[in-house]
């Protein structure tokens, strides 16, 4: 059983089909990749995934459970987290703070036990500045940790988003655009990053991108959108090679 | 173990100390008879204020938005406390009953915030302010138009003094226009400071905590708050309803202090809701020990100049504009973060945008 099955999915904005008849089954542990020319509707297949937008038509099964129609914050404890294309951190909240907010299901404790600071809620803190620290580790903030988000440089918030998304623990891991706005430099260690916590945390990866180096290197298996529609999808490598595919890039 | 201890809570540590110097300066000049009666008399008020202050930056500050209303929730806190002392005055000892009445006082301003939290905070920015503006007008009107007594007989409402029918026997708990009177002043400036202490106490570890964290989450990022799980209306209303409910707790300051509750539009119109906004901004917005230092100047102030008669207002607005700067302005904050570090901390509120 795949872990995620989208079937038949579509949405429309007034007389814009954004999303018609979207399909997909993912496997778990896949890096998947989600492409095609801007106002292809990828952002929209997010947010109809997150619960932003609800669907017109279709079913979301994660896990063989069907998750349509959820709220955003219930998808998330169903196993979704994302990151935006447009980056959205806590950005008067420090980096570790970021990633705290990413675990505060995971550690919860009575509100009454922070105002008072009982046991629970030391011991609760703690164990969540350990584990945030480990995911800065692997994103290599683990310096910054003190830094309030706004003042970080792009390429490092881009990272701090994926890592608060990390903290939720989630099954399926959404990545839009992550390498927007790097230099090769920080595209390669993004891909680096992205296939360890794959390897290490076991995690199933779905990913919107423009770079084709970032795409052609990590990812397994991809669709192409356009206008909305399935383009063309499969093996990384047949895809890019599709006249099809090559022409709706070239005639961006 | 020790240095982490100061570490971790410097900011917190820095603001209780502050106070605690400012009360032990305040409490020995007042015995020692240096403090005019006149100054003596605005120690409790300044305390309502600078807690009144405390709890909307928490809305404002912390949460995000924006309400003009607070004024309603201190009103709530004084007249609900005043009824409960008024009906136990004689049979009850000082001590219980005051803290009684602070009980009830936090509880019916913090139903009230929870109950008006519902519909205001589905609005956004400019729609909640109004709509906590009318909501904060509302509450002082239907108490100065209402009528309310025991007696042998049971409980008697009225909208109008001709069919306000209460025996001799009974007591009159708020009379109309003329509102509330009796009160035992049991308020203090001792009283004053703890409480001062517990709503910073109360507000700085919420602000620290999970739940906190969780707050300025939604109000940095709405929707990111929501991809990560948190429940965003839960978070709002306990943010809204502590805020109410602290702000209440002022209002038990008040009412046990003026005694006589009459015109209550001074006290609690859109002005005084206004006036707590200015102590919020000149403090600093989410800067918790700026709204206090900020209102407690700003009410002693005009005060203390009485001497200085006509140039009184010029000289006042002239700290306005230079609490402003010393907050505000891009040099001064660079300054200030050189010069005191973490000292001071000013968070602004980043915008939402469009989902994409
Ligand atoms: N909330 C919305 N209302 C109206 N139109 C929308 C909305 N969201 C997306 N669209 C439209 O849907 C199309 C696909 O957008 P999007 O999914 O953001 O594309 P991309 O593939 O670049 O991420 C675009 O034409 C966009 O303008
Ligand atoms: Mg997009």
């Amino acid at each position: 059983m795949a872990l995620l099955d989208i079937d038949h999915l579509s949405i429309s904005f007034g007389g814009l089909q954004a999303v018609l008849d979207f399909n997909v089954e993912i496997e778990k542990g896949e890096l998947y990749g989600l492409i095609g020319p801007n106002g292809a509707g990828k952002t929209t297949v997010f947010n109809l995934l997150t619960g932003v937008y609800q669907p017109d038509e279709g079913i979301i099964r994660l896990d063989g459970v069907d998750i349509t129609g959820h709220s955003t914050e219930a998808i998330n404890h169903d196993g979704i987290a994302r990151t935006f294309q447009n980056i959205r951190l806590f950005k008067a909240l420090s980096v570790i703070d970021n990633v705290k907010a990413g675990l505060h299901e995971r550690f919860p404790y009575p509100t009454i036990a922070g105002i008072l600071k009982l046991p629970s809620y030391r011991k609760a803190e703690q164990e969540m500045d350990e584990e945030a620290m480990k995911l800065l580790e692997v994103f290599g903030l683990a310096p910054e940790r003190d830094t309030l988000a706004a003042n970080l440089p792009y390429g490092a918030q881009r990272k701090l988003e994926i890592a608060r998304a990390m903290a939720t623990n989630p099954k399926l891991l959404l990545l839009d655009e992550p390498a927007a706005g790097m230099n090769p430099n920080e595209t390669g260690e993004l891909m680096d990053t992205i296939r360890f916590i794959r390897d290490e945390f076991d995690m199933t990866v779905l990913l919107i991108e423009h770079d084709m180096k970032l795409v052609s290197g990590i990812c397994d298996r991809l669709t192409v959108l356009n206008f909305g529609r399935i383009l063309a999808e499969g093996e990384t490598k047949a895809v890019l090679n599709d006249p099809e595919v090559i022409k709706a890039y070239l005639g961006d | 173990m020790k240095n982490s201890f100061l570490q971790k809570n410097k900011d917190e540590l820095l603001t209780y100390g502050l106070l605690l110097i400012f009360w032990i300066v305040m409490e020995v000049m007042r015995r020692g008879g240096m403090l005019t009666s006149h100054f003596s008399s605005m120690l409790v008020p300044m305390t309502y204020y600078a807690i009144g202050a405390v709890a909307l930056n928490l809305c404002v500050g912390i949460l995000g938005e924006l309400s003009i209303g607070h004024a309603g929730f201190m009103c709530i806190g004084a007249f609900s406390s005043a009824i409960f002392s008024l009906l136990f005055k004689e049979t009850m000892p000082t001590a219980p009953r005051f803290f009684l009445a602070f009980l009830v006082g936090i509880a019916f301003s913090a139903l009230f915030g929870f109950l008006i939290g519902i519909p205001v905070l589905r609005l956004k920015g400019d729609y909640l302010a109004i709509v906590t503006l009318a909501f904060g007008e509302i509450i002082k009107n239907i108490l100065t138009a209402i009528y309310l007594g025991v007696d042998s007989k049971g409980v008697h409402i009225a909208l109008n003094m001709t069919n306000f029918k209460i025996e001799t026997d009974g007591i009159k708990l708020i009379n109309g226009a003329q509102g509330v009177s009796g009160t035992p002043r049991n308020s203090s400036f001792t009283i004053g400071m703890i409480v001062l202490f517990l709503a910073l106490f109360v507000t700085t570890n919420l602000i620290k905590s999970r739940d906190g964290r969780a707050i300025m989450s939604i109000r940095d990022n709405r929707i990111a708050a929501e991809s990560i799980g948190i429940n965003v209306t839960r978070y709002k209303m306990l943010a809204f309803t502590i805020s109410a409910a602290i702000a209440g707790a002022a209002g038990v300051l008040f009412s046990h202090n003026v005694t006589t509750m009459t015109n209550i539009s001074n006290y609690f119109g859109y002005n005084a809701s206004i006036m707590l906004l200015v102590y919020v901004v000149l403090g600093g917005i989410g800067n918790i020990r700026g709204s206090v230092i900020a209102a407690m100047i700003l009410y002693l102030l005009p005060e203390m100049m009485r001497g200085l008669n006509r140039y009184r207002m010029l000289i006042y607005a002239i700290v306005l504009i230079l609490m402003m700067l010393f907050n505000w302005a891009p040099a001064m904050v660079d300054w200030r973060k050189k010069t005191f570090g973490a000292l001071f901390k000013t968070v602004t509120k980043s915008n939402e945008k469009e989902v994409a």
